[in-house]
């Protein structure tokens, strides 16, 4: 489920409130909020369109898993799904290389 | 392209609403929904299309990504790729569809690959058009959706259909939960694209998958067909919600001491999974992949490893929890019925499009994922994108109709108790989760499950109508009841094991029933049996 939105990275551009499919956030009149975690389906969704890489969702779908925002800015996880997928200025090039094709009919 | 710059009309509405003039209304932005959309803009129609969360991330397809079964058209590769499935789909496939699907699917993906989808190239420099990443795809479809003239509604749930005096489907009406008010869209036909029914199981994507089209079309009288076929379930570590299958044909599985249990297979051995996980816990460690396909299998689907690298497991070396989520008709393959080639449902200006719609006429009994939902959703919604724009067109200028609204549930109000959305939807998993009631299938067992759920059906039926607040919620709980209703009453009418319908009292499949399964009706749920086209053709030869 969702756990950080960093406030050091936040620019409160609020896109996270808008493309998030169960409505987890909340806008406010700075930061957003994480108004409903219970409703969070850990798709990791909201980390591919925050544009600061300040948001982190832990892997865990049933249960709350608290994260250290400070520990977090310590390792590579912020921003690493983001990376993975190619939607970052540094990683384009990762969006073409499905190879998908070499693994079906296995 | 056609670019449509007749857009749907905003009308003057009370405060606290907002209302659209549209030929087309599309309910649901995923894959299916978006490519209706788009035909049905292709084709001069006003389009307004709503969706519960964001479209271009919400739905199975935007969280996941899927394999797409794209097939050159070389004659002797289609033949392979419809037989290929036949056996496992239980016979119920229909090979007019399959060909019609194959065709459309091509010519989908190759637009996609014009609309600059990134596709990857092999070795010898050909373009690889099977597989589709679920975020590229949809921030693209978005886009064209946009760029088609469509006018999306994101974060605004449909909640019930508009009706006219003939009963002819005329629009529906929702909420818009960031705004908090209401909207209503006036339209000429209505496509369902709203995905099937997961059942709020957090699998991937899924949680915005509550059967909410199945329960607005069966209150304007549509049919269900193959709700049977509507217990996937789908392997994902314990703690986690990626239901990413693929990499699991890698995997050994084992017992809590270390020993192999035997038989079990992602493919082909799922259900040696099930029955381990209902003695004890279950592991997986993917030991069968080599350097090379560990390398392919980072490329292809970071998101499956996000679990994994989060808490320094190493899947190919480490052995990790497994568990079986329920995805219910969403890799399952019951739905609306379809009526003809253009996705019409049996309610006059009513289309489904996706999961929404029974997927038998490809998929017969059997869909664990491999591409074939994918490439049902692109065509399906192709094919009711173009009959929704032409039904809208063939009903000409907009006569004044009166309209009433067509919710039930929820809506009514007729005693005082309350309806608890939360207890409901707990009230729905505890009867449809376990595998001993849903994976493995016994009259005794699903006979109780069933009077419980019929209780739970007069029970909120008769429960005072929700608060604005809990509308969209009770709304979703009671979707998921009817269509557990639907999924056991459909599951009884089968007596043999066909496709992924396993029954322990009937274990085997049997050749006088090889025929569709057709439900419906919400106070009173009931079965009927259809021929397959293959019977009906032999009928007729006779
Ligand atoms: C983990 C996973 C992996 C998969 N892998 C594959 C694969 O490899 N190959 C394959 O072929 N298939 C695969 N599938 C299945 C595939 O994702 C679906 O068949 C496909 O997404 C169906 O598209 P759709 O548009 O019908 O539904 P969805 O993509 O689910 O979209 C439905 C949309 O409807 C919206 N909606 C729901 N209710 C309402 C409402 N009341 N009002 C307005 N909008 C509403 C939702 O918000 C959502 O945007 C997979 C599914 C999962 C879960
Ligand atoms: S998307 Fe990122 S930067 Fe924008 S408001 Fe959300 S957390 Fe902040
Ligand atoms: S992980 Fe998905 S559901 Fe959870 S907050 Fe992010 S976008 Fe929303």
């Amino acid at each position: 489920m969702i756990e950080v939105i960093d406030a050091e990275r936040c620019t409160s551009c609020d896109i996270c409130v808008n493309v998030c499919p169960t409505n987890v956030f909340d806008k406010t009149d700075g930061i957003p909020v994480i108004a409903r975690q219970s409703d969070c389906q850990t798709c990791f969704l909201c980390e591919l369109y925050c544009p600061e890489d300040a948001l982190y969702v832990a892997p865990h779908a049933d249960t709350p898993c608290p994260t250290d925002v400070v520990a977090l800015r310590e390792t590579a996880a912020l921003g690493s799904y983001r990376r993975a997928v190619g939607w970052t200025d540094e990683t384009r090039d990762l969006r073409g290389i499905d190879r998908s094709y070499l693994l079906f009919g296995h | 392209m056609t670019t449509n710059d007749r857009r749907a009309e905003q009308r003057p509405a009370p405060g606290g609403s907002v209302e659209f003039d549209a030929d087309v209304l599309v309910i649901g932005g995923g894959p299916a929904g978006t490519w209706a959309a788009v035909s049905a803009a292709e084709r001069g129609a006003r389009v307004v299309l709503a969706d519960k969360g964001f479209c271009g991330t919400s739905g199975a397809t935007a969280a996941a990504g899927t394999g797409v079964w794209y097939v050159d058209p070389d004659p002797a590769l289609r033949e392979a790729a419809m037989a290929n499935r036949e056996k496992l789909g239980g016979h119920l496939q229909n090979r007019r569809w399959m060909a019609r699907v194959l065709d459309q699917t091509y010519q989908d993906s190759n637009r996609l690959a014009a609309w600059g989808y990134p596709y990857p190239v092999d070795d010898s420099g050909k373009p690889q058009r099977n597989s589709l990443q679920g975020p590229e795809y949809m921030r693209l479809m978005r886009k064209r959706t946009k760029q088609a003239g469509v006018t999306i509604l994101d974060h605004s749930p449909a909640l019930e259909l508009l009706v006219d005096d003939d009963g002819a489907v005329a629009g529906a009406s929702g909420v818009r939960r960031q705004k908090h008010d209401r909207w209503t869209v006036r339209a000429k036909a209505v496509v369902i694209a709203t995905g099937g029914c997961a059942f709020l199981s957090r699998t991937l994507g899924s949680n915005v998958l509550t059967g909410d089209g199945y329960l607005m079309a069966a209150e304007v009288g549509a049919e269900f067909s193959s709700m049977e076929f509507s217990n996937a379930y789908a392997i994902s570590p314990a703690f986690g919600s990626v239901t990413k299958t693929l990499f699991y044909g890698w995997a050994t599985f084992s017992y809590e001491d270390g020993s192999v249990v035997p038989g079990a297979a992602s493919k082909g051995g799922r259900s040696a999974i099930a029955r381990a996980l209902l003695q004890g816990p279950v592991y997986a460690r993917l030991d069968k992949a080599d350097g090379n396909v560990q390398r392919d299998m980072r490329a292809s689907q970071p998101n499956f490893f996000l679990p994994f690298d989060r808490t320094a497991i190493d899947p190919f070396r480490d052995r990790f929890p497994v568990t079986l989520r329920l995805e219910g008709t969403v890799r399952g393959t019951g739905g609306l019925r379809i009526v003809d080639d253009s996705c019409a449902t049996s309610v006059p200006g009513l289309y489904a499009a996706g999961d929404a719609a029974t997927r038998e006429l490809i998929c017969g009994g059997f869909t664990g994922g491999g591409s074939h939902n994918a490439a049902w959703a692109m065509s399906s919604g192709t094919w009711a994108g173009w009959g929704a724009a032409d039904f809208a067109r063939q009903l000409g200028p907009a006569r004044q109709r009166h309209l009433a609204s067509a919710g039930t549930v929820a809506f009514r109000s007729r005693s005082n108790r309350p309806l608890e959305p939360a207890v409901l939807a707990k009230a729905v998993q505890d009867e449809v989760y376990p595998y001993e009631l849903n994976y493995f299938r016994h009259a005794s067992r699903l006979d109780g499950a069933l009077a419980r759920l019929d209780a739970a059906w007069v029970d909120v039926s008769a429960a005072d109508a929700a608060s604005k607040d809990d509308l969209l919620r009770a709304r979703e709980s009671a979707a998921m009841l009817a269509t557990s209703r639907w999924m056991y009453r459909s599951a009884l009418a089968r007596y043999e094991s066909r496709g992924m319908h396993r029954r322990d009292d009937y274990p085997d499949q049997d050749d006088r029933q090889r025929h569709y399964v057709t439900s419906g009706g919400l106070d009173e749920v009931w079965t009927a049996v259809r021929p397959h086209a293959d019977a009906s053709y032999a009928e007729a030869a006779e």
